[in-house]
């Protein structure tokens, strides 16, 4: 295999798990010798690429912004990792799914517990629209790896990776599973 | 009593004709994955989780509530059982809402522990997302229904150990839910002893000691075998 083309991105999450991503140390600079981040919030590139080899998906599906995106990281990807709890189940970005859809949240939030200047944020083709249920990303595109955790520990990321830069099959087991 | 023989998992093993199949599995090392089944209640056959295959029976049986016979050849581990109870423990899942992350319980849960046991690294059934009450009217513990398994550990424990009964399961299907005396909020449940072992027989988040942040609910299941260790056996131990 030549370098793999990999890159991660930040839906509706709290980036804690690109926090634990960089937590990988010296780990990282093995990977760099495998590896170029061809897409990333800690990358320039502001174009999802074409021939992606793998991509770490932080975050649950919330907007139609992450929709659109979600499409097309899968058209352009091999192997696509729901990286960490609200990937892979919805975690604290799906708390606000019981609560209904999401015009009365907006109003509760921006209108009746504003102190000041109470208005629902609406700037179209600026601020993406939030959908009425966040859904985690398996629902929205098929996905190849599920990688729990609030966020991953460090060694369970670099186990994931280690896996799929081996060809192996990319299935964590045991407390690598534990949620949370 | 008389004594009956079989086989588990091709194992001869022989027990008390009162026995159930998890007791003779247990006392042979044999784990069987259990939710609702709690030593020193009545066993309830509520969560499924411990379903086995004995041999010439089509359906599968639940070993908590399943007595011993002469026999029988038990099978705690096939690929069946393996697939019917990840999808036991997604679907418990996708029910209510579980957020281990912000959950008193979390890393001291029995549905945690058995989404690791069972291998599960997604739940692939779509998740009902219902909205449900937590009630905190209680002086001392609380009650949050989105980490309720419905195992009835509670209703038992509070009925059979500590005699109060002020729990019930009220509804049917998909609304049942766990009420305290006549549906009224916990706090004004003039049955409740508060003495707390619902809190210690609660195998998740659901109830909790007030005060209680994330991962700080920690179980303890030894205070249960004590008096229940007192009461079948009179020995003060533990
Ligand atoms: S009750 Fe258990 S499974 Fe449910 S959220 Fe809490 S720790 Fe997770
Ligand atoms: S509150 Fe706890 S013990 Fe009671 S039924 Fe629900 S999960 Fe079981
Ligand atoms: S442990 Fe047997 S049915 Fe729940």
């Amino acid at each position: 295999m030549g370098r793999l083309r990999v890159a991660t991105v930040w839906m509706g999450g709290c980036s804690g798990c690109h926090m634990s991503f960089l937590d990988m140390d010296e780990f990282l600079i093995d990977l760099a010798d495998l590896a170029d981040v061809v897409y990333s919030p800690v990358a320039d590139p502001k174009e999802y690429p074409e021939n992606v080899d793998l991509c770490l998906v932080e975050g649950a599906v919330a907007n139609d912004e992450h929709v659109e995106l979600a499409h097309t990281i899968r058209e352009r990807t091999k192997i696509v990792v729901a990286f960490g709890d609200c990937a892979v189940t919805g975690n604290v970005t799906a708390m606000r799914n019981p609560l209904g859809a999401v015009e009365p949240i907006l109003q509760r939030i921006y209108v009746e517990a504003a102190t000041i200047h109470g208005r629902i944020p609406f700037e179209k083709g600026i601020v993406p629209e939030l959908l009425d249920r966040v859904a985690p990303l398996h629902e929205i595109i098929p996905v190849d790896a599920f990688l729990p955790g609030c966020p991953p520990p460090a060694p369970r990321i670099r186990k994931m990776l280690e896996k799929i830069v081996a060809g192996e099959p990319a299935v964590l087991e045991g407390d690598d599973l534990k949620p949370g | 009593m008389a004594v009956k023989t079989l086989t588990i998992d091709d194992k001869p093993v022989s027990a008390r004709e009162d026995q159930t199949i998890l007791e003779a599995a247990r006392e042979a090392g044999i784990g069987i994955p259990t939710l609702c089944q709690l030593s020193g209640v009545a066993n309830l056959g509520a969560c499924r989780l411990c379903l086995v295959e004995v041999a010439g029976v089509p359906k599968l049986l639940p070993a908590c509530v399943t007595l011993v016979q002469e026999g029988m050849q038990v099978f705690t581990n096939t690929e069946r059982l393996r697939e019917y109870r990840k999808m036991i423990v997604e679907l418990l899942f996708a029910e209510r809402n579980h957020v281990c992350a912000v959950c008193v319980a979390n890393g001291h849960c029995e549905l945690q522990n058995l989404a690791i046991a069972v291998g599960m690294d997604h739940v692939r059934y779509s998740y009902r997302f219902p909205k449900l009450e937590v009630d905190t009217t209680h002086e001392k513990f609380g009650i949050d229904h989105n980490r309720c398994v419905l195992c009835a550990r509670c209703v038992r424990v509070c009925d059979e150990i500590e005699g109060a009964h002020t729990w019930d399961i009220a509804g049917r299907g998909a609304k049942s839910h766990i009420i305290s005396d006549m549906n009224v909020p916990w706090g004004s449940a003039t049955s409740c002893t508060s003495c707390g072992k619902c809190v210690q027989a609660c195998p998740t988040g659901a109830i909790f000691k007030l005060g209680a942040t994330v991962a700080e609910q920690i179980k303890d299941r030894t205070r249960l075998d004590f008096i229940v260790t007192a009461r079948e056996k009179k020995q003060w131990v533990g």
